[in-house]
């Protein structure tokens, strides 16, 4: 019983790390600021620079987690959080917007597509960090 | 008697009558009138009295009985009456200046010309058989009086020809001599007050002769009288007879108001309105005894005389079968002078209606008959009165001779009565009904004066033979229903009775009716009010003045010169200006002197001419002209007010309208405000998101890769600056939006500014491997502009084509062309071009529309429309031209010769 429950934890404990995560922004310096620290996570880093890059990855990988900017060309972050949580198959991803437009009426309609969370740029690393590990202590709670 | 020594008498009864009046004018004149004394002017009422009187009483006396008495009683009990309507009418005629009944019916009615002409020709017409009977009376008691008949119908043999020649000559001094603006006659009214007591001293003679001398008195004569004849039968008025009664004594209190020269007498001639009073019961008084003796000597004619003698001359008849020719003789005079007086004083009133009414309106209207007639109208004037006065009599021995000579004098002295009847309606309701009008006062006057010719005046044609007696029997064109002496069917009347009851209904009706009807004229109103409150205006009738208007001074002292002479006008015009504290020295006469000469005229040739004459030298203002102003006034006001609101509601449209235009406007600024900030919030957000994450990086993983963190270090430097590029940009933009910007002149090479832009661009072109190439053409020499600001736009320029030209296979090139005027550089790259739909948009801050879709490119950021601003400041212009995948030439162009 106590091996089965320490392997338990152990595999809970290694689910902190290794996740699945797509981070969408046009703006490549952010991307690159965001890659750093999940990749400093050990999660695993998928980028696209537009909606449509993202719908392509999402598809190939389904990933855990998405931040999402919504201020890019042709396709906005909102469209890609429907696009997500449309599909059975990944509306399972947590999605976090991430935007520089804050005014309650954007923060709510991103929760509204059923986004997990809204944050505002420019944004604290240590903050979203925290975030970031909170929703995936949901998904590991979750999955076990 | 001699008829020559009948003549001369006669003759001399008139100069005697010449003589009391010329010494009553002289006393007049003197200041010690006679005229104004109660007595005279009771007893000049008594011209009433006529030969119908004289002799006429003890006519139908025996024939008839009492019923002689009706032309007595009518006045006698309608006295009272005329206390209130003839007072009225006294002052009206005062305050009017009115000279005539018709001259008062025509001023009542809107001072109508043409009612004036019909009252004037009814009274004529109607006055003319009674004047006839005067004739007639005369001359039968001359025949009487000489035992003569009348030799033969030649003219030169006619006595009563040759008597109406010197009456009309008689009457022509009395009422022809001088133009008084007043028309009065203080002499002829002392000589009829004269002639009434003669004429009552005479009456009473045979009376008393006749009663006391050949009888014994009153209870003699009855008791003789009732052998020979059924006193009964005199003395009751017969059953059929009471509504003939009725009739007479109704048509003889009109007369007594009416008859032209009672009118004269009463009212023209009233110096005294308190007269008046005294009159009320004198006349009655004189009436009562001059009929005291009538029976008796009509029945001492019918015991003494039988059916011998008409009893019309008893009077006479009686003294001469005694032998009495002294007595007859005075009573032949009396006779004369109930005669003379009669016609002295009608012919003088209907002359003067005559020549107011139908000659002076239609000559003053002439436009040349100042001209022709020169500077003494007044004596054309007079001229006329004397030769209407021979018409007049002329008209009436006519008449006399071919018609009344047939009738009695009762008879033909009713007809007259039945004739001046016709103005009760008129006249009465003149003065008490403000509603009559002038239609209605000619329809009741033509209708009345219609009727009464039908009924009264044709079937005595007929009798004298000018007509068929068809036409009594069987009616015109043999309608038996408008037989002249029996109007629809209606019999049981005398033929007088009959005229009147007919001629006075349609008169009223028509009268009435046609005021009703129509709708009088402000003219017409304005009369009726001052006739009928004329107690209420005649104190202040000279204020409530119907002239308004102006006149010269010199003008009016002219018009009046004409017909008043020099003197007479000078002095009347003083003492009104001395009464009425008004100033003649001025240029304009005051209404109230052009209104006074105006009353002068009008009593002097009749109102209307009057007033043609007036307003042919004043410009005259309509009366309710006040009134009519007033409204054109409000109106006016009305109007404008109506005319400043409908422009004050068109500019508040306007208004409403810009301000509408302006808040749509304002909208889209705030909305473009909107957008503005929130793109420039996006656009500084972005590069602060990055500097902070990698700033909180780099400080939480000290050990980082070197070149990774040098990286990152970079790269917050470089967003640091893009930072700071941004919000200088916006600031910049700030100011050329708001104005604030100026440009900061200077002279320079174009090469240089090139140079120097290329240098700092130089690292960004080799990174990408691009080549840029740059021509120069035009004239060489230096151009003021600002210097830093076009460096500005040619690195922002270039910069944008290195960014959208592909890498190793760009180039880029810069050309310029520099003349006098301008100067024009392109910037061309083959690049990825821009799509049509944002070749505008990108000159724009961000982005136009709300439109995601319709985005500008990405980082071209606020430098397009910087560049924008700046060659607008330099009063030129930028363009681009491009086509997707081809590339894209970005043209400035700027004017030179201004700097």
């Amino acid at each position: 019983m106590y091996l089965r429950a320490k392997s338990h934890w152990i595999k809970t404990k290694n689910k902190m790390t290794g996740m699945k995560i797509l981070i969408v922004d046009d703006e490549p310096n952010i991307l690159m600021s965001l890659e750093f620290l999940m990749k400093k996570e050990g999660h695993k880093v998928f980028i696209a620079r537009d909606g449509a890059e993202a719908f392509d990855i999402i598809e190939a990988n389904i990933p855990d987690i998405v931040l999402l900017d919504i201020m890019m060309p042709k396709v906005d972050g909102y469209q890609v959080c429907e696009f997500i949580k449309k599909h059975d198959s990944y509306k399972h991803a947590k999605v976090v917007f991430m935007s520089a437009k804050s005014k309650e009426a954007d923060m709510a309609k991103g929760l509204e597509l059923g986004a997990s969370l809204y944050v505002p740029k420019p944004f604290s690393t240590r903050d979203l960090m925290a975030k970031v590990n909170g929703l995936i202590r949901d998904i590991s709670g979750a999955a076990a | 008697m001699n008829s020559f020594w009948l003549i001369f008498w006669s003759v001399s009864y008139l100069l005697v009558l010449f003589f009391v009046a010329n010494w009553a004018e002289q006393r007049s004149a003197k200041g010690r009138s006679l005229v104004s004394n109660s007595y005279v002017y009771a007893l000049s009422l008594a011209v009433y009295c006529t030969a119908w009187t004289f002799y006429g009483s003890v006519g139908r006396a025996a024939e008839s009985g009492v019923d002689f008495i009706a032309v007595f009683i009518g006045p006698t009990i309608t006295m009272p009456l005329w206390w209130v309507i003839f007072r009225k009418i006294i002052r009206i005629c005062q305050v009017q200046r009115i000279t005539n009944i018709a001259d008062f019916v025509s001023a009542r009615y809107g001072k109508s010309q043409a009612l004036g002409v019909i009252a004037t020709i009814l009274c004529v017409v109607g006055t003319i058989p009674y004047i006839s009977i005067q004739l007639k009376a005369i001359s039968s008691g001359f025949s009487i009086l000489t035992t003569a008949n009348d030799a033969g119908n030649s003219l030169w043999l006619d006595k009563a020809f040759y008597i109406s020649i010197v009456l009309t000559i008689f009457t022509i001094l009395f009422g022809a001599r001088k133009l008084d603006a007043n028309e009065r006659h203080e002499g002829m009214v002392a000589a009829i007050a004269f002639e009434s007591l003669f004429k009552l001293f005479a009456f009473l003679a045979v009376g008393v002769f006749v009663t006391f001398i050949v009888f014994d008195g009153f209870d003699d004569i009855f008791q003789q009288a009732s052998k020979v004849i059924d006193l009964h039968q005199i003395f009751t008025i017969k059953e059929q007879k009471t509504s003939d009664w009725f009739w007479y004594c109704f048509l003889a209190s009109l007369a007594i108001m009416f008859l032209p020269r009672q009118f004269q007498v009463t009212v023209v001639e009233n110096v005294n309105e308190n007269h008046l009073r005294k009159a009320l019961w004198i006349f009655p008084l004189y009436l009562l005894v001059i009929n005291i003796f009538v029976v008796p000597i009509a029945l001492g004619g019918k015991i003494l005389l039988g059916t011998a003698v008409k009893a019309d001359q008893f009077v006479l008849s009686i003294p001469l079968h005694f032998n009495e020719k002294a007595l007859a003789f005075v009573a032949y005079l009396g006779g004369f002078a109930a005669s003379t007086s009669m016609i002295i004083v009608e012919c003088t009133a209907l002359t003067v209606m005559l020549t107011n009414n139908l000659v002076m309106p239609w000559l003053v209207s002439r436009t040349d008959f100042q001209r022709r007639f020169g500077g003494d109208m007044g004596q054309v004037v007079i001229t006329l009165r004397r030769l209407f006065i021979v018409l007049l009599m002329a008209g009436s021995y006519l008449y006399y001779k071919n018609v009344s000579d047939k009738y009695s004098l009762v008879s033909v002295g009713m007809v007259s009565f039945a004739a001046v009847a016709q103005f009760a309606p008129v006249v009465l309701g003149g003065i008490f009904w403000k509603r009559g009008s002038l239609v209605g006062a000619v329809g009741g006057l033509l209708v009345g004066g219609g009727v009464w010719f039908y009924t009264l005046i044709i079937p005595s044609m007929v009798s004298a033979g000018y007509m068929s007696p068809d036409m009594l029997s069987k009616g015109p064109w043999g309608m038996d229903l408008l037989r002249p002496e029996s109007l629809l069917g209606v019999t049981g009347l005398d033929n007088i009775s009959h005229g009147t009851f007919w001629s006075l209904l349609l008169n009223l009706l028509f009268y009435v009716g046609g005021s009703l009807l129509s709708q009088p004229t402000a003219l017409e109103h304005n009369q009726a009010v001052l006739f009928v409150d004329v107690f209420k205006y005649s104190k202040t009738y000279e204020s409530a003045v119907a002239w308004k208007g102006k006149a010269l001074v010199t003008d009016i002292k002219s018009l009046l010169t004409i017909f008043f002479g020099k003197s007479h006008t000078e002095e009347t015009l003083q003492l009104y200006a001395k009464q009425n504290k008004l100033d003649l020295n001025t240029r304009y006469a005051d209404s109230q002197v052009v209104n006074y000469a105006e009353k002068m005229l009008g009593g002097a040739i009749g109102a209307a001419s009057a007033r043609i004459l007036v307003s042919s030298v004043a410009k005259e203002e309509q009366i309710s002209v006040e009134e009519v102003i007033d409204i054109l006034k409000t109106s006016q006001e009305l109007k404008t007010l109506n005319e400043e609101l409908t422009r004050k509601s068109e500019e508040l449209e306007q208004l409403t309208q810009q301000l509408k235009q302006a808040n749509e406007l304002l909208q889209i600024a705030d909305i473009q405000k909107d957008d503005f900030l929130s793109t420039v919030t996006h656009e500084i957000r972005t590069p602060l998101t990055s500097i902070r994450a990698l700033s909180e990086i780099v400080h939480d993983n000290p050990d980082m890769e070197e070149d990774q963190r040098s990286h990152f270090v970079n790269t917050i430097t470089k967003e640091s600056e893009r930072l700071t590029r941004l919000i200088n940009q916006v600031l910049a933009l700030e100011r050329f939006e708001t104005g604030k910007q100026e440009l900061d002149i200077d002279e320079f090479l174009m090469e240089d500014i090139i140079e120097e832009s290329l240098e700092a661009l130089d690292q960004l072109a080799k990174e990408k491997n691009i080549k840029i190439e740059v021509t120069y053409e035009g004239i060489y020499g230096p151009i003021r502009a600002d210097r830093d600001r076009l460096i500005q736009v040619i690195i922002n320029l270039v910069s944008n084509a290195i960014k959208f030209c592909p890498a190793d296979t760009g180039k880029i090139q810069i050309n310029t062309l520099q003349t006098e005027a301008s100067l024009s550089f392109s910037i061309s790259d083959n690049g990825q071009g821009i799509d049509n739909k944002y070749q505008e948009l990108i000159f724009e801050k961000f982005y136009q529309t709300r439109d995601q879709s319709v985005r500008k490119p990405k980082g071209s950021g606020l430098g397009l429309a910087i560049c924008k601003k700046i060659i607008e400041l330099h009063q030129g212009t930028i363009q681009v031209e491009s086509e997707l995948g081809k590339g894209s030439v970005f043209t400035c162009e700027i004017p030179l010769d201004k700097n």
